[in-house]
């Protein structure tokens, strides 16, 4: 389980949280959304370390992430999983050396062991067979599905996910979705998604927090979001002409 | 505004020098690294050294017109000249510029695709991994590469000398092992170990703080060819100040 509490961050003059508070649990999708310069990605950043709230805990399991220092982070960060919004892969390596790169840096599996790690996860994210292609020959979407294997490698208790769906067609986007739910399943990890993608909001969200203005607005699952009387949460989630047929034929 | 960014330098220095944590997969790095800097450099350096020499030699021909000098001197001024400044300086100001700027755009791309932030995410010690190779591949191969450059000016003023008639090989010869020194070479050693540390670490700094896209990434590398050249003249007067 993940806490955050009363986290504050600023960059300079302008301040992007103001006191964040919310629980993520295991085995349950967390979503954060919330329009642009709300402060959902510098909540995430936060929450894996990259960037140093001024106020405010994060817990990992009770542990406080914010007072440990780069070593004592280190035992947190194996158990951690990220995909990134540009999915980050490291270009001069193969799809197969960017999944075994983390194997290969805190584990001492054999050569044999790490490649079938790394097949499994190819072959878990429907990729078997592409180990030797580089990230440039890659399309977007199986960017993303290496950077959810990579992030899978070492068996993540906590999945942070960056704008998954961002520039992917809505078929390939919803098949990313089926994977995300699939692994947390799977992991039982503590999933946590940052979103701009309503399919994604009311297929997979099994908490969902949204932040206006870098504060916490609204919590609740999918199933409460339809029936919310927040202004500001109905004019973000409902802001198509589609999304508005869509709620009231609830 | 110095002071904040030379702060910011000695910090980042201080993670570069933390123990790595798997020595064998850096060891790979380094390798990697010392082809690059070292085997991927050899052909511009003689390139240039062949040829600075061979200028070099004509030069002190013409401004050594007396009978009372004898011509084997031009040899020895050659040897001087290319053991302690021209080769280390120039090996590094000419290094600076290509594997400079090579290492600022590289992690400078890194930073600007997250690449940076996913080796932190998995705990990897990333000003470690990314920049111990190539300051310890810098410090090897530098020094190398000026022996070669050193080697090769003395063999292109041999043939600059004999072709434009300059001085005769013999006498030219007879000129670079006269009198020979051998703390010469170890000033150019210690030259080119500093050039090397500085070329390698001032450009890692450069892309490592990069803040923006692909603009930004040409700028940093730019500025860290420019920082690295003022400070390897710097860094060759203080020396040749503390030696010599």
């Amino acid at each position: 389980m993940i806490e955050v509490q009363n986290i504050h961050k600023s960059f300079g003059e302008n301040q992007v949280l103001k006191g964040i508070d919310a629980s993520f649990e295991p085995g349950k999708i967390s979503l954060i959304i919330g329009g642009s310069g709300s402060g959902k990605s510098t909540l995430l950043k936060c929450m894996v370390g990259l960037h140093a709230p001024e106020q405010g805990k994060i817990l990992y399991d009770g542990q406080d992430f914010t007072r440990l220092d780069f070593e004592g982070r280190i035992p947190i960060r194996k158990e951690i999983g990220m995909l990134f919004q540009n999915s980050a892969l490291f270009d001069s390596m193969t799809v197969e050396q960017n999944i075994i790169f983390p194997l290969q840096m805190f584990t001492e599996m054999s050569k044999s062991e790490k490649l079938d790690r790394a097949n499994f996860c190819l072959e878990r994210v429907n990729l078997a067979g592409r180990n030797n292609l580089y990230p440039a020959e890659l399309s977007g979407g199986m960017k993303k599905r290496v950077g959810i294997a990579r992030a899978i490698s070492m068996s993540p208790k906590y999945l942070f996910v960056d704008e998954p769906n961002s520039g992917l067609d809505p078929e390939t986007a919803i098949l990313i979705d089926e994977l995300i739910a699939e692994l947390t399943e799977e992991y039982k990890c503590t999933t946590v998604v940052v979103t701009h993608d309503m399919n994604s909001v009311m297929g997979i969200g099994d908490y969902i927090l949204y932040l206006y203005q870098g504060k916490k607005w609204w919590e609740g699952s999918n199933k409460d979001i339809a029936h919310s009387d927040v202004k500001e949460l109905n004019d973000f989630v409902f802001a198509s002409p589609f999304m508005k047929a869509a709620k009231e034929r609830f | 505004m110095f002071f904040t960014h030379f702060g910011k330098y000695l910090l980042l220095l201080r993670s570069v020098f933390k123990r790595p944590e798997k020595w064998r997969i850096y060891w790979k790095e380094i390798i990697h690294e010392m082809n690059e800097i070292g085997v991927g450099s050899l052909g511009l350096i003689a390139i240039i050294s062949v040829f600075v020499g061979a200028v070099m030699t004509m030069q002190i021909a013409f401004q050594l017109v007396s009978d009372l000098i004898p011509s084997s001197i031009i040899g020895q001024i050659n040897r001087d000249s290319s053991i302690l400044e021209l080769s280390p300086t120039i090996t590094a100001l000419v290094l600076a510029g290509k594997v400079g700027s090579s290492i600022s755009s590289q992690i400078g791309s890194m930073r600007v695709t997250e690449q940076i932030d996913a080796l932190e995410i998995m705990g990897i010690n990333a000003p470690g991994y990314l920049i111990l190779p190539k300051i310890l591949a810098g410090i090897t191969m530098i020094p190398v590469l000026v022996i070669v450059s050193i080697f090769l000016a003395l063999v292109g003023g041999l043939l600059g000398g004999a072709l434009s008639g300059a001085v005769t090989a013999s006498d030219y010869i007879s000129g670079i092992t006269d009198g020979f020194q051998g703390y010469t070479v170890a000033v150019a050693l210690v030259k080119a170990f500093v050039f090397g540390f500085i070329i390698t670490s001032i450009s890692a700094f450069k892309g490592f703080y990069v803040r923006g896209g692909a603009l930004e990434v040409g700028q940093a590398s730019t500025r860290g060819v420019v920082v690295s050249c003022i400070s390897i003249l710097a860094a060759d007067y203080v020396v040749t100040a503390m030696m010599l």
